[in-house]
């Protein structure tokens, strides 16, 4: 094993892991808002790299990508508005169920509009075959793309809900959602926001990782089971712990590649996985106080 | 009021004896066909081609006089459907032939059924097993495996290569071939040094591709269906390692090409002549065929022509040659399917006999390879 391989193989896994981690952000809005696991999430990220192909012949990349994000959040909102809102007692259990429910219209809505074709954006910078050079291991300028726009993204939230009001009105409702209503925080709306935004994110999160995992109107779903995944590893509602729970995933089938047979990559994985929930069920960086308190 | 019920009885058995007669003025003809769904790459081509061909044969008057009547069935590539599809064409439709399913899998579960029907099925799938041990009523048209998996090694002797890395997807497909690969190997003096599969939905195959390049293999046989064949084909270039990539036969679809982009170019894979039809010498007994094929196809339905929607063109054409010359029963036609000779069509030259029920010879393929983005005979 030379050093050069040594730092191929991480560097495939922080590629796997920034992918898992920018789907895995957008779990993490609603659930701080709702408290609920929106299993529609993935198909966020499915419309939003579909859409910005669609839209691609038409302009070029960036406008693209920019209004498949807004197309995405407001079919977020809409979703939100449409089969959330009027629900007169909005259980954790029952919400959920409507999520699974949405995902599946959505999938088939897609395979209706797009067929069942592999599709992808154009790289953003080179092509297919370009890569740079780090520490001697070589990866793909769109790697570098994922891990940038993760990473804008991160801050981006924190510092929106540290230092704006719909933030701070936000990150309320998710304490104690009565408490909001009483101080005059239009509790509601705030959950409309939260989908916008999770959509928003994961419509974004499409655009970036088309080029390298390709489009089809059902890539949702191993996308989102790899990113509730790393959400749960790292403590579900805590963006920087999705980032390294999802770089620790991602390193972890980066190696078990190296050792084992490759067939078992997702085994070994999920394995892990329910070993640290074993002795960390709050996720690795989420303390048992705050599971305490929470609903689900 | 006499003359009414005598002339109604005299319709009555007008209608009982010549109804049938001129209901018997078609043929019925079933396809199971995975139109939609996963294997829709090969199921919407083959619907379109029996579509397109069913038209031609009926305004030319149809077989021995009698117009097909085509009854496609869209099973989704699911073998349960596949299943009930064919007990229906079989038991209520009546159907004198079934051509498909697409996919192995579903062939291989309704092989017994069409046994047991006594209804011919010419299948458009890959699969060894379909023919092998031969089954009286089944027939299949798509080049075996391990025609394939042979033709890529000769090649590799060729170019001198011993030590390769075989990796496939896990679907039947992949499976099915990593083993034909396996078995075939060492007649050919060449090591298999790594072996892998990995999950067909894979996102990206760095890990594995740097895996192969660590073993020092000297060229990677990939097995398998989109996105992974572009995916491997990308991440191979991406982390510089540059030993050529052998496909499947299961690569011949230009839209693969394109999803691969620059990545593609170099690819060499096992492919029938209908891909590289313009750069075939005059004298290749199946260029008219595929001339036409490919120019009727392309100005009816817009879209490239792929190898997959021939395989049914020569299902329909052998069951229609046979059926000119075997007349309307089964059992006879059957007979004259098993002893057709010299039938060009667009997977080969087939020449059927009672232990071969696909009828083609490994020189039905030719190795293509990509350049700048369009297939081409690989240059000796």
């Amino acid at each position: 094993m030379n050093l050069d391989l040594l730092f191929q193989y991480i560097a495939a896994g922080l590629t796997y892991g920034f992918i898992y981690a920018i789907v895995a952000i957008g779990f993490n809005i609603i659930y701080n808002t709702t408290g609920i696991i929106n299993f529609a999430q993935g198909e966020f990220v499915m419309l939003g790299s579909m859409i910005a192909i669609s839209l691609h012949p038409f302009m070029p990349l960036f406008p693209a990508i920019v209004l498949a994000v807004v197309i995405t959040m407001l079919i977020g909102a809409i979703m939100e508005i449409a089969f959330f809102r009027w629900i007169e007692s909005p259980t954790i259990l029952r919400m959920i169920i409507i999520t699974i429910g949405l995902s599946i219209l959505i999938r088939e809505a897609a395979l209706a509009i797009w067929g069942e074709n592999v599709r992808a954006l154009p790289y953003f910078t080179g092509n297919e075959v370009t890569s740079v050079s780090i520490l001697g291991a070589r990866v793909s300028p769109q790697v570098l793309w994922v891990v940038g726009v993760c990473s804008v993204t991160v801050l981006a939230l924190q510092a929106f809900f540290k230092f704006t009001r719909y933030g701070w009105q936000m990150r309320a409702c998710a304490v104690n959602r009565d408490a909001a209503r009483l101080c005059g925080i239009k509790a509601k709306n705030m959950v409309t926001l939260s989908f916008m935004l999770s959509a928003g994110i994961g419509a974004l999160a499409g655009c970036v990782v088309s080029p390298i995992t390709y489009s089809q109107y059902n890539m949702g779903v191993p996308l989102a089971i790899k990113g509730f995944t790393v959400a749960i590893l790292g403590g579900l509602g805590n963006y920087l712990a999705a980032v390294a729970g999802g770089i620790v995933l991602g390193i972890i089938e980066s190696f078990s590649v190296w050792v084992l047979p490759s067939a078992y990559k997702d085994s070994i994985a999920i394995g892990i996985l329910l070993i640290i929930l074993f002795f960390r069920p709050g996720g690795l960086f989420g303390s048992k106080e705050e599971l305490a308190l929470k609903e689900f | 009021m006499r003359f009414l019920k005598a002339l109604l009885f005299a319709v009555m058995t007008f209608c009982l004896l010549v109804a049938p007669a001129m209901a018997a003025k078609t043929i019925k003809i079933g396809a199971i066909l995975s139109v939609t769904g996963p294997a829709s790459f090969l199921g919407a081509p083959e619907a379109n081609t029996l579509k397109m061909l069913t038209e031609e044969i009926n305004s030319k008057g149809g077989i021995n006089g009698r117009k097909i009547e085509l009854i496609i069935k869209d099973s989704g590539a699911n073998p349960g459907k596949a299943i009930s599809f064919a007990k229906q064409l079989i038991e209520e439709e009546r159907v004198f032939a079934i051509i498909g399913p697409s996919t192995s899998g579903e062939t291989l579960k309704i092989k017994s059924i069409c046994e047991k029907g006594k209804t011919i099925c010419i299948s458009c799938a890959a699969a060894e097993k379909i023919v092998n041990p031969v089954a009286k009523y089944v027939f299949k048209t798509p080049q075996k495996d391990s025609f394939a998996a042979r033709k890529i090694f000769m090649q590799m002797q060729k170019m001198g290569i011993k030590k390769i890395g075989v990796v496939v997807g896990n679907t039947g497909f992949g499976l099915a071939g990593k083993a034909q690969l396996e078995k075939i190997a060492p007649e050919y003096g060449i090591d298999i040094v790594i072996s892998e599969v990995y999950d067909k939905r894979a996102t990206d195959l760095t890990a594995l591709v740097t895996k192969l390049k660590a073993r020092g293999v000297q060229a990677v046989v990939n097995w398998s269906i989109v996105p992974a064949q572009a995916i491997i084909a990308k991440n191979m270039r991406q982390i510089g390692f540059n030993v050529p990539l052998f496909q499947s036969h299961g690569f011949g679809n230009i839209k693969y090409v394109k999803a691969a982009g620059a990545a593609a170019e170099g690819i060499i894979f096992p492919a029938g002549r209908l891909l590289v039809v313009d750069s075939l010498p005059d004298s290749d007994p199946q260029k008219p065929v595929l001339m036409k094929y490919k120019k009727d196809y392309e100005s009816r339905f817009h879209e490239e022509v792929s190898t997959f929607g021939g395989h049914a063109y020569d299902a329909l054409m052998i069951l229609v040659k046979a059926i000119k010359k075997a007349g309307f029963d089964k059992e006879k036609v059957r007979d004259a399917i098993e002893n057709l000779k010299g039938f060009v069509g667009i997977g080969g030259v087939f020449n059927f006999s009672p232990t071969d029920h696909n009828g083609l010879d490994i020189n039905s393929f030719v190795m293509l390879t990509v350049k700048n983005g369009k297939f081409t005979l690989l240059k000796q």
